[in-house]
């Protein structure tokens, strides 16, 4: 299988045993089955199905966004789009904090960029004790399909740091659709939100960083 | 043996009604829809979650739950009818659920609740097998993960003679000899039963035949959900 093509659940994806089933995919007897919606892609002869709609699932290490909704005694209840709620707890904050004085890292309504620590049965816990993480105090937040994020990325990056350089904004974009734009001016920030909607609408193209360069170009010289 | 039943739209005893027509993807605020149409019956559905299951003891701690409404809106026939759950869409709603069950694999998602909501907007017989073909592609289109995909078709006998696919004159109005029994089925790509209903008789060897017969169709209507959410991604490209 060179090319990546769309499959559906319960479909043949690869036959014989030269193939493993990875990420989305089951093995029944000598076929490899697709068991979900998705791009079917083979690498080093593991097969996989990325998603390509549906719901945001929270994963360890991931870096996402969310909404202050609650302060409880040793912590914050954080939305970050998913069925659970995150937990931040007191003992993921890099400094000390007063029990008393919670409200004065974060309070209710705050944005915050939060790291995924753990998934349990409680839910789901997250940390703020890395560099780049932490209350969002300016800026702008985008919104887009969370199942597009790795688009807008890039491979290894490259997408979303030419869209950086380009606009001289700082970018973090949450696993879960939520993007944080800042720079200095709020003309910039509205031209970053401009690319980033712009390589979200053409997902599915093939040579994408070459098309967000010349849609540069052309904002350029208008 | 009496005289085979002549169908009055001319159909032949296996044909569907025409046209067949999927979409997905119609309700943009959902987490994934779809559309299905069969001749002049017309069933739109939209999936929502996994998301935490609301009321809280109807969570289930091993697995996610499938909770599916299937809702006739009032325009959707001639006479209008009552909005709201009846006696009725309850029961469609339950079997749409047991029809999807085995496929859907909610085991990741301890807690939660995968709503399917299925309105018809057009009814002329066999709404509930057009709603289960929706709701398997909504499914599908939201990102859970399924081993299968479901296809629903009804099978009927008018008088003696089985016949695929019941219009609105040949499930309700049709009098005469036997009458009209309807049998609507659901099947998986494998070809397993997920659903069958029947209230009627009907003798064994000619359930048997339905069944084949339904089955036959059933592998049409799967190409049909396959091209539409094949399909419903190239068009971006």
């Amino acid at each position: 299988m060179s090319e990546r093509k769309i499959v559906i659940p319960g479909e043949v994806v690869e036959k014989g045993n030269d193939f493993l089933p990875g990420e989305g995919t089951e093995k029944r007897g000598e076929e490899i089955v697709a068991l979900r919606y998705g791009l079917a892609e083979e690498s080093n002869r593991l097969v996989k199905v990325i998603p390509l709609s549906g719901v945001y699932n929270p994963r360890r290490g991931n870096v996402v966004i969310g909404k202050v909704e609650m302060l409880t005694f040793n912590g914050w209840v954080i939305n970050i789009g998913t069925a659970e709620n995150a937990f931040l707890s007191l003992t993921e904050v890099p400094r000390f904090v007063n029990k008393d004085g919670l409200d004065e890292i974060m309070d209710i309504g705050d944005m915050t960029v939060v790291k995924i620590v753990g998934i349990n049965k409680r839910g789901v816990d997250a940390t703020i004790k890395s560099r780049g993480l932490g209350r969002i105090d300016e800026g702008i937040i985008v919104s887009v399909n969370p199942n597009k994020v790795p688009r807008i990325i890039g491979k290894e990056g490259s997408m979303i740091n030419l869209i950086k350089d380009e606009t001289k904004c700082n970018i973090t974009v949450g696993q879960n659709g939520l993007i944080w734009i800042s720079g200095d001016k709020i003309e910039d920030e509205l031209y970053a939100k401009k690319a980033v909607l712009f390589v979200t609408e053409r997902s599915f193209t093939s040579g994408l960083t070459e098309e967000i360069t010349k849609w540069f170009k052309g904002a350029k010289d208008e | 043996m009496s005289k085979e039943y002549a169908r009055k739209d001319g159909r032949k005893n296996d044909e569907m009604r025409s046209p067949i027509v999927a979409k997905v993807g119609i309700i943009p605020n959902a987490d994934g829809s779809a559309m299905f149409q069969i001749g002049k019956t017309i069933a739109i559905a939209a999936v929502y979650g996994p998301k935490k299951m609301h009321p809280q003891h109807s969570q289930d701690p091993e697995r996610g739950t499938l909770r599916c409404t299937y809702n006739m809106l009032s325009f959707s026939v001639e006479d209008r009818i009552r909005p709201g759950p009846s006696r009725r869409s309850t029961e469609i709603s339950k079997i749409t659920e047991w029809a999807l069950n085995p496929v859907v694999m909610l085991g990741d998602y301890p807690n939660m609740v995968v709503d399917v909501h299925i309105s018809i907007t057009q009814a002329d017989a066999g709404t509930r097998c057009a709603g289960i073909n929706a709701a398997a592609m909504a499914l599908a289109h939201a990102g859970i993960p399924m081993n299968d995909m479901v296809s629903s078709i009804a099978v009927g006998k008018i008088d003696k003679t089985l016949v695929l696919d019941l219009d609105k004159y040949e499930d309700s109005e049709f009098e005469g000899g036997e009458g009209s029994t309807d049998i609507p089925m659901s099947f998986t790509r494998s070809g397993e039963i997920t659903h069958l209903q029947l209230d009627g008789k009907i003798t064994k060897e000619q359930l048997k035949e339905a069944i084949k017969m339904a089955k036959k169709a059933s592998e049409e209507i799967y190409e049909i959900q396959k091209k539409a959410l094949k399909e419903s991604v190239e068009g971006l490209k």
